[in-house]
């Protein structure tokens, strides 16, 4: 069975290519435009990884972390950021959060799909 | 949304999206300076276009919304006013960002650049009063440090996912960066396995993002990884303090073994007390500190010093030069190891010396070609026509004064050549040449002397149309015989122009003269080469006025000479039979080619009887070749260029003087002038 990633980005050309190389790994991909969306799409589970970007109107990708990290069905669920930021503080605050991972962009696609793979075994 | 599904297109779309939602906010935020809401939509606008611009390849849009991401972030922070003019620039800049966004060309560097400018004036002026001062926000930013970052990564974390390349990549975006792997740890080919990590890296990296920005990078792997992060300020010092610093080695076994003479890092890896994975990162750490101090150097900014004392300091660094040369004689001669130790510190320190005095005043001449890019795109533009500029030899230094008097004289020959030389590309095809042009600058060493060459392959010069403009100017007198190098000459006087219309871009005629004033007052020269149909070259010879070049020390009769060694080619002996073929030509084959040569004794007059086994040094200029018959090839010499006085102004075939070690003087051939009157007591012919 293929397991299911869940993109959270506002920018479509960003989701659209993680799209692209993960779903064409053979992964399930579900898209949500922001912090809120991700939250109504996914709230209940079914998520084997998440990937978010930081920066993101309505709720950002921080404060998605800490609500998905309350949710028990997200309590051992890798959530990697994927964004342009490398400041050290927001970096402390999400590992603080629970995130699993960093990806500064921008980045290859293997480099995703490396991690993406290596992450989910 | 269309159904694309190609990100780099959705891109585009989104990116069309977000400016129209920028502008927007912009607008609004005009009315509405303290609305939040609109300040973090504008920042995202930007922030999303930076970041998938540069995820998609976009990256001329990456850099340039970055300084303006910037800019709103500190609106978003408080810390910079949403004034009428950072939106007025924010609104030229939205436009811009959508001219790059169309393609490289599309945008305007100038504008952008200009643009940028003034947020970077309007971001470093003090904020408005009434905001938050601006104090807190410069704190975040550091000033340079220089950090020594050593990682290792756990035997198996390769096989659990951890790259170590993103890693770097990530430090390097901080700054200057050197790494070094430490492979001292990986074991022999047999024991080796495969998937494992061995490695530890070095990493001195120069920067103003603090601390916790480096720690950050390494904060996801923290687990597998192991981190010293140090500080090394601006004390890189001596190889053996930064060794002990590091903990490497011990103060008192790097103390005595630095009282012995050799050097400190082959002592310490012979003695075994470092290892050389360790010495050659404890070296490039040491580089690196004195290469971000000269940076830092340059970034304070520049000093202006008038070129007079410049032009002083480089005729004394030619004397110490010439003194170190006799010293160097002298001690070859003295068994005292103490006094050569020293006469060797000397000459690498007087080397030094000259190396950068000599590095002042020269910049590469890339610097001024590449301002022709654009003079050539907008004027093929212009003009209709299509021309692809090619450059090579960018590399080439040249004295500063000379590269900026050039710039005038260059400007004109290369509207030139696009205005007269190459034709639109009908007339191209139809001429059976491909429809785009072709202009080459180029720039070479050329002994003493720097060639530069404006090639184009246009329609070439009208040879009977120079003739006619000539006779009716009164330069030549109808039908009186005249060689087509001379016909070439007429275009450099003044008034002269065969354009049959007189355009915007050329204009009527001057031109031409005044490129040749502007040359001859760099005491260079220029020459013209044209084949009709197939282009024009114009090839302007320059002086390095300030050179000290490598030259090949040759002996004739009693007199010594040097040669430009970048204009010596090889040297051969000359056989007897060449020799005794008085009646014959003075020919020499080399490889299948005849090359003329020159008796030097005889050029010289030398009274003295020829030695037995004459050599001849062949040397090439302006892609011809001679050879020169000396008695003896002394070896190579570094030479300072002494102008002669202008007493001995009109001496042909020599371009200067040089002091050698034992204080005599010696001439410094002129290569170009010699080939030049080789080739024409000789033409060259192919062996038969």
């Amino acid at each position: 069975m293929s397991k299911t990633i869940l993109s959270v980005d506002d920018s479509a050309s960003m989701r659209q290519m993680v799209k692209l190389t993960l779903g064409g790994a053979g992964y399930e991909v579900i898209e949500a435009s922001d912090g809120s969306d991700a939250l109504a799409k996914a709230g209940g589970g079914g998520v084997h990884m998440v990937l978010t970007d930081l920066n993101m109107p309505n709720m950002d990708g921080l404060s998605l972390i800490r609500e998905l990290r309350k949710l028990p069905a997200y309590k051992g669920v890798p959530i990697i950021f994927l964004t342009t930021e490398s400041d050290g503080g927001k970096k402390s605050e999400a590992k603080a959060a629970g995130a699993t991972a960093w990806i500064v962009k921008p980045f290859q696609q293997q480099q995703l799909l490396d991690v993406v793979r290596k992450v989910l075994g | 949304m269309a159904a694309a599904t190609d990100p780099h297109q959705i891109f585009l779309e989104e990116a069309a999206e977000l400016l129209i939602q920028l502008e927007a906010a912009l607008l609004s935020l005009e009315a509405a300076p303290d609305d939040r809401e609109l300040i973090a939509t504008a920042f995202r606008a930007l922030h999303t276009i930076k970041g998938s611009g540069a995820m998609f390849g976009f990256d001329a849009v990456a850099e340039f919304t970055h300084q303006l991401e910037s800019a709103f972030d500190r609106v978003r922070n408080g810390q910079l006013a949403p004034s009428a003019e950072l939106i007025g620039i924010a609104l030229a800049a939205k436009d811009h960002i959508r001219d790059l966004i169309g393609g490289p060309d599309a945008a305007d560097p100038a504008a952008g650049a200009d643009l940028l400018c003034r947020v970077s004036q309007l971001v470093g002026a003090p904020a408005a009063p009434s905001q938050a001062a601006p104090v807190a926000a410069e704190g975040r930013r550091e000033a340079m440090v220089t950090w020594r970052i050593r990682f290792g990564l756990a035997a198996d974390s390769l096989e659990r996912g951890i790259n170590p390349l993103p890693l770097l990549d990530e430090l390097r975006s901080f700054g200057p960066c050197t790494v070094l792997a430490l492979t001292d740890a990986v074991p022999p080919l047999a024991e080796l396995d495969p998937v494992a990590c061995y490695l530890r890296w070095d990493v001195m990296l120069t920067t103003d993002h603090p601390r916790g920005d480096i720690e950050g990078v390494f904060i996801f792997v923290a687990d597998e990884c192991e981190l010293q992060l140090e500080a090394v300020g601006d004390a890189g010092g001596r190889l053996g303090d930064i060794l002990v610093r590091r903990g490497d080695a011990h103060p008192e076994t790097v103390e005595t073994i630095a009282a012995g003479r050799e050097r400190l890092g082959t002592l310490l890896v012979r003695e075994g007390v470092v290892g050389e994975p360790q010495l050659r990162s404890a070296l490039a750490e040491q580089k690196h500190v004195r290469e971000a101090a000269g940076s830092q150097a340059a970034a304070i900014g520049s000093v202006r010093v008038p070129a007079e004392r410049l032009d002083n300091l480089m005729d004394q660094v030619g004397e110490l030069v010439i003194a170190q040369a006799r010293l160097k004689q002298l001690v070859a001669a003295c068994d005292d190891g103490h006094i050569k130790a020293v006469a060797e510190e000397i000459e690498r320190l007087s080397n030094g010396l000259r190396d950068t005095t000599m590095g002042i005043r020269t910049v590469p001449i890339g610097s001024l070609f590449d301002r022709f890019r654009r003079l050539v795109r907008d004027l093929s533009h212009d003009l209709g026509k299509n021309v692809r500029l090619t450059m090579s030899g960018e590399e080439t230094e040249l004295d500063k004064t000379v590269i900026e008097r050039l710039n005038d004289p260059l400007v004109h020959i290369v509207r030139n050549s696009l205005d007269h030389g190459i034709e639109d590309p009908d007339a191209r095809e139809l001429a059976g040449k491909p429809r785009q042009g072709c202009l080459q600058l180029s720039a070479a060493h050329s002994g003493a002397q720097v060639l530069v060459k404006v090639r184009d392959d246009g329609r070439g010069l009208d040879r009977d149309r120079l003739r006619a403009k000539a006779e009716e100017m009164g330069l030549l007198v109808p039908g009186a015989p005249i060689t087509d190098a001379e016909l070439l000459q007429t275009i450099f006087h003044p008034g002269l122009s065969t354009a049959a219309q007189v355009t915007s871009v050329s204009g009527r005629g001057v031109g031409m003269d005044v490129v040749k004033r502007a040359v001859d007052g760099l005491r260079g020269s220029i020459e013209v080469a044209s084949v009709p149909g197939e282009g024009t070259e114009i090839a302007l010879t320059l002086p390095l006025t300030l050179a000290i070049i490598d030259g090949l020390l040759v002996r004739v009769g009693n007199g010594r000479y040097v040669i430009p060694l970048s204009a010596v080619e090889e040297c051969v002996e000359l056989s007897t039979a060449d020799d005794l073929r008085h009646t014959g030509r003075n020919f020499l084959s080399i490889r299948g080619d005849l090359v003329p040569f020159i008796r030097l004794r005889q050029t010289f007059r030398s009274p003295l009887p020829a030695d037995p086994y004459q050599k001849v040094v062949i040397v090439a200029a302006a892609e011809r070749r001679v050879g020169l018959v000396v008695d003896q090839v002394i070896g190579d010499h570094q030479t300072v260029i002494k102008s002669l006085s202008r007493l001995h102004a009109d001496v042909a075939n020599f371009s200067g003087a040089t002091i050698l070690g034992d204080g005599t003087v010696a001439l410094i051939l002129d290569v170009g002038h010699l080939v030049a009157e080789g080739q024409a007591a000789e033409p060259p012919r192919q062996a038969s």
